[in-house]
Order: structure tokens, then C-alpha cells, then sequence
């Protein structure tokens, strides 16, 4: 595969860095990646990862354009209200670079579809509001062995981890389980500062696109806790657990299942 | 004094504070000085038996409790505590 005029010129400061270069920019080229969510965080994560130069980038989101939505989900514009957001999704990334292919999934990433669509990809990005289907998209990454960006956010606070199956921490080893439905508040409840979903969203286009060119070091073992009230990051060690039910030594989970109620929420009661 | 920092979720309970100050020589001492000046708040960390709840996880100094001695851990003058629920916002 080669590189046209315009291409050289649009991805030059990528290709300037000794860290990418033109061969890194191949790899980018030809990666694939799975947005979970083209909400908060699937939005910025999209542009830049559309930027950047993503060879296919595959959106499931089964949810349509709302008015709510567009305080904080930039991939979406007030004239699309109403429309899915894969379709809205899919325009804008085009429009910014025609080289990206989308692939749009519009429906909820299940315990039945998980694994057929995750296995196209080499890198998922968890874009999704509630604990269900985090748990959902942490499962299916284990099984199908492919790396996957965590991302959380509510009211100032926002959470992001890198797991790189049966070599760091999964999303299990730290939180085992969703919280119980009688526990969880949903996000409309809880309210979320909309700026929060650029700042996680990218860093999770960051690590994304660090795992596809193989360079620096992952956000894994490691749960990075940003507070924009103090504009503080925290970084918390998280450990691969012996006992965990899914990548333990002696594991319980061994096949898919939706763990909970996906329209629970996402957050734990007051 | 132990500085416990209290997660946005349970922060109704301590009138929005972030932080709070407490004594207490370990975990379970600790949850049960907060719960005493800030009522509730053991029943969000603990279920009906008294362990802790699943998914909410606490560390001391930034280390998992899990990996040290669980809720039997000990704590001194000094120390930090973070208390670290699973948030799920997208
Ligand atoms: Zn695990």
C-alpha cells in the first residue's frame, strides 16, 4: 500500500515523528477499530481516531440523535436530531477524512452479537453508559483476546484504563461485578459535565492508537481517576486478581452473558 | 489522622465533602468511625453481612486493600484512603 500526494501532505505530522513515521502511518492505515458507544466519549474518540488516519472504525450504537445529547456528543449536530447515531456518526467521520471506512452497527452490543463483531477488529474502545455492558465488552475482549480502552464518566469524574487480556488487570479483577439494579442511578439522574467526555474520550484515542503503532507505554495495571473540579489525575494500581471470575486461575465465567440490566444506569446510588 | 477520600457518588452523605479527616487503626474501625459522623455511609460500603460491597473498592496510599489484608488492614497517622465505586457513564 502507498501513500498518495494529499495523503503524504494530510498525515505529515504524523509522519514527521520518528515514533510513527511512514510505516507507522501504515499501521494506522490499516487498523480497525470498534467504537462501543457513539455517544460522550465514542464522539472525540472518533474524530481524532477519524484524523488520525484509521483505516476502518466500526460504530454500534442502537440509540437515535436527542436534544440531550448534544451538550457533550460532538460527533452529533442539532440537525441530527432524531437520525441514529451511526449514520450521524458515519457522516461526520467521512466528511473529516474520506480514507476512513465505517462500518455501522445500529443496535446494543449483546451477549449474542459480541464476540462475531468484536473479532473484526484489533482494538475496542468502551464508549457505553451503563455497567452491563462494560462488563459485556471486558468479557468479550478476554474471550476474543483483544485489547480494550475503559472509559467512565459521571458528573466531574472520569476513569480511564487500558486491558490487555490475560496480560494486565481486566475490568473484573477490579470491579467484579455490576452493582446490584436497586444500587444504580441512571446517568440522566446523576448529570455529567460535558467537557469530561472530550478529556476521557481522547485519552482513550490516545492509548488506542499507541496499541496500533505498539509504542510508549499502556494505561495498563493502572486506573487513571480525573477529577476536573481540582483538575487532578490520580493513578490508581490495579493488579491482575487470582481469583478473578473471567482471567483468574479458576474461572468461573466461561462463556458470554449479560450480566445485569444494560438500562439500570451507571452509577452508584447516593 | 487518616484523609479519606469520599467518591462523588457518596458524597450526599457528607454534606458534598470530598475529603474527610477520621481516626482509625484499621478498615473496618474506619467505615464504622465515618458511618457514626456520617450515617449511611456503611451501608453503601458494606452489604447485609458486613463485607465489602463487590464493587467498590478501597485503597490505602493507592494500594488495593485486597492486597494488603482487606478490610482487616491496618492504618496510621498519616495515611490516605480512597474509596473507588465503578462509574459507568458514557
Ligand atoms: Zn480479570
Amino acid at each position: 500500500m502507498e501513500f498518495t500526494e494529499d495523503q503524504i501532505s494530510r498525515y505529515s505530522r504524523h509522519i514527521l515523528l520518528p515514533e510513527v513515521g511512514g510505516k507507522g502511518q501504515k499501521k494506522i492505515a490499516k487498523a480497525k477499530i470498534l467504537l462501543v458507544g457513539a455517544g460522550g466519549l465514542g464522539s472525540p474518540a472518533a474524530l481524532y481516531l477519524a484524523a488520525a488516519g484509521i483505516g476502518t472504525i466500526g460504530l454500534i450504537d442502537s440509540d437515535v440523535v436527542d436534544l440531550t445529547n448534544l451538550q457533550r456528543q460532538i460527533l452529533h449536530h442539532t440537525s441530527d436530531i432524531g437520525r441514529p447515531k451511526v449514520l450521524s456518526g458515519k457522516e461526520k467521520i467521512q466528511a473529516l477524512n474520506p480514507d476512513v471506512q465505517v462500518s455501522m452497527y445500529e443496535e446494543r452490543l449483546t451477549a449474542g452479537n459480541a464476540l462475531k463483531i468484536i473479532s473484526e477488529y484489533d482494538v475496542v474502545i468502551d464508549g457505553v453508559d451503563n455497567f452491563t455492558t462494560k462488563f459485556l465488552i471486558n468479557d468479550a475482549c478476554f474471550f476474543a483476546g483483544k485489547p480494550v480502552v475503559h472509559g467512565g464518566i459521571l458528573r466531574f469524574d472520569g476513569r480511564v484504563t487500558t486491558i490487555v487480556p490475560k496480560q494486565s488487570a481486566c475490568y473484573r479483577c477490579v470491579f467484579k461485578t455490576p452493582p446490584p439494579a436497586g444500587l444504580v442511578a441512571s446517568c440522566q439522574e446523576a448529570g455529567v459535565i460535558g467537557v469530561l467526555a472530550g478529556i476521557i474520550g481522547t485519552i482513550q484515542a490516545t492509548e488506542a492508537l499507541k496499541l496500533i503503532l505498539g509504542i510508549g507505554h499502556p494505561l495498563t495495571n493502572r486506573l487513571l481517576d480525573f477529577d476536573a473540579r481540582k483538575t487532578q489525575f490520580r493513578e490508581i494500581k490495579v493488579k491482575r486478581n487470582p481469583d478473578c471470575a473471567l482471567c483468574g486461575a479458576h474461572p468461573t465465567i466461561t462463556e458470554l452473558f449479560d450480566d445485569g440490566d444494560p438500562f439500570a444506569g451507571c452509577a452508584v446510588r447516593p | 489522622m487518616i484523609k479519606v477520600r469520599i467518591p462523588t457518588p457518596l458524597r450526599p452523605l457528607t454534606k458534598g465533602q470530598g475529603e474527610v479527616d477520621t481516626q482509625a487503626h484499621t478498615i473496618v474501625e474506619m467505615i464504622d468511625t465515618l458511618n457514626a459522623s456520617h450515617p449511611g455511609i456503611k451501608d453503601r460500603l458494606c452489604d447485609d453481612t458486613g463485607e465489602l460491597r463487590r464493587f467498590v473498592n478501597i485503597y490505602v496510599n493507592e494500594e488495593d486493600i485486597r492486597f494488603l489484608k482487606g478490610k482487616e488492614t491496618s492504618l496510621k497517622d498519616g495515611d490516605e484512603v480512597s474509596i473507588v465505586p465503578a462509574i459507568a457513564g458514557g
